[in-house]
Parts: structure tokens; sequence; C-alpha cells
């Protein structure tokens, strides 16, 4: 079934998927960074890196984002579901500049508007698409119809 | 501008062809992935519903029993290895902005294209700005 207006069971789902993803990501960065150098020709060393305690938090976390990212492309578009998501990304900044006081550069703070307005772009619009019928498969199924 | 990055950045990995190619291989992954896990979701219905229907067990069972969903995984589970990769070997202002930026835009291709979604000229719009904002972010 399709579903123009999200709910608001729906505009969580999208803030789960949002918020989970760069937060698992950050996690994922932090590990690897402390691991030495891995090599194509030790390729089992990626898979024991799984198992430290930042790497497995993140993937904790990106399998939340995986269960909520599956909800929202059951019921929208991935081209709506995408832009709407990379908003996570901003509210991390957000929270890095206020909570944190990080301090934020000017290309960032451009890049939170960029991603903000990209975002209100793709949410006054249908989140799904929907393949309506050819006329030709109208008039087809009105003859069939005439027909009987 | 990618490629220069990665000459100018104290890169244990000083080729920025590898460097490059490291960077296609976690977006053609992840491309291929998200659509094909995409196109298993559109098969398999509102899960929503079909929980109120079923319940968390049905829903688990319609998503675990559908092959598209399996060819979609495996291709994430390869981006996630290719990411981790590039991962040890570049930095992370290079490889998080051009992964999750040109992922976008790659993304809108197929989805108009493989899924047969109708992107508009708001959602261009929306993922080449998106595309941009997540690049200037990552830095």
């Amino acid at each position: 079934m399709a579903h123009h207006r999200l709910t608001l069971q729906q505009i969580g789902v999208l803030a789960l998927v949002a918020i989970c993803a760069p937060l698992g990501d950050a996690c994922l960065s932090r590990g690897m960074r402390h691991l030495p150098a891995i090599t194509l020709t030790h390729p089992l060393e990626l898979v024991s890196a799984v198992f430290t305690p930042w790497i497995a938090f993140g993937i904790l976390l990106l399998i939340g984002f995986f269960a909520s990212y599956l909800t929202a492309l059951s019921w929208a578009d991935l081209t709506f579901v995408l832009p709407a998501t990379a908003l996570g990304n901003v509210i991390i900044v957000l929270l890095s500049h206020f909570w944190l006081r990080e301090p934020i550069s000017l290309a960032r703070w451009a890049g939170v508007a960029l991603i903000t307005i990209g975002v209100s772009f793709v949410a006054q619009g249908p989140s799904r698409t929907e393949h309506v019928p050819k006329t030709s498969e109208i008039q087809s199924a009105a003859n069939d119809e005439a027909a009987s | 501008m990618i490629l220069f990055q990665a000459v100018n950045t104290p890169s244990p990995s000083p080729n920025p062809w590898i460097a490059a190619l490291m960077i296609a291989a976690v977006i053609l992954t992840s491309t291929a992935g998200e659509v094909l896990t995409a196109a298993a979701m559109k098969s398999i219905g509102d899960l929503d519903d079909i929980r109120a229907h079923s319940g968390l067990k049905g829903a688990i069972k319609a998503v675990l029993t559908c092959p598209l969903f399996f060819a979609g995984v495996s291709f994430l589970a390869i981006a996630f290895f290719a990411l981790l990769f590039a991962l040890n070997h570049l930095n992370l202002s290079l490889v998080g902005p051009a992964a999750a930026s040109l992922t976008l835009v790659t993304n809108a291709i197929a989805g108009k294209f493989f899924l047969k979604e109708n992107v508009d000229r708001r959602r261009w719009a929306a993922a080449i700005l998106v595309c941009i904002g997540v690049y200037l972010l990552a830095h």
C-alpha cells in the first residue's frame, strides 16, 4: 500500500535510520584506526577486526540501522529514503557543536545547509512512485468490459 | 578533486589510482547492494502491514525467504569489507565523503533505471545538493 503522507511511526523509522548510520560509521572508523595495516595477503585479519569492541559496537548500531532501513524501503522509494536519511549527518554535526562545543568550519555549515535544503526538496514530494497503468492498458480494459 | 586529495593527504597509499579503485569498489558494490535490497523490499510489500497481519515473525520470514534480499545483502557485505579495507589504507576524510556522497548519485541513477522510480527534478536536485553537502560535511 502506498503512503504519500508519512505517519509518525514512519518518521520515527526514518529518524532511526538517520541516527544509527553515522554513529555506527564513526565507531567503525575509530576501531579501524587503532588496528595495524591489513593487506590483501591476510584477508582473515579483516574478520578478526569485527570482534574488537569499537567495531562490534559499530556493527550493533549498523544492525539497528539496517532493520529500520529495510522497513523504510518497504513503504518508500530508495531515492526518497537515502537523501532523507542523510539528515543524520546534520544531526551529528549539530550535536557535536551545541553539546560537545566542537568548532564547526564554514564549509561544514555550508554542508549542513545544502543537506537540509536537499532533504526538504525530497520531503515535499511523494515517498513512493505510483506505477499508474498506461492509457492503452486502460483503453483495453474498458474495451474488455464493454465486450462482456 | 578526490584524486588530488589522495595525493595531498599523508595517506599510507600514495598511488591515486589505487585509492580511486578502492573507492570505486565501495561505491559500486554498495549501489548494487542497495538497489537489490530496495527491489527485494518492494517485492515483499509494506512490512508494517505484514507485521500487523502475521506479527514480527511473519515479517522476518517474508524478508528471509526473498532471494533478492540475499543477493542485496551479499553485495552490501562485500561493500562493508571493501570499506573496512579502504579505511585501513586511506584516510577517513577521503573515503568517508567520497563514498557517502557519490553513492547518492549512483543510487539515483540506478533507482531510475533499475527500480523505475520517478526520479523527478526535485529528487535529482536533492541527490546533488545532499551529495555536495555530505562531501563538505565530512571534510
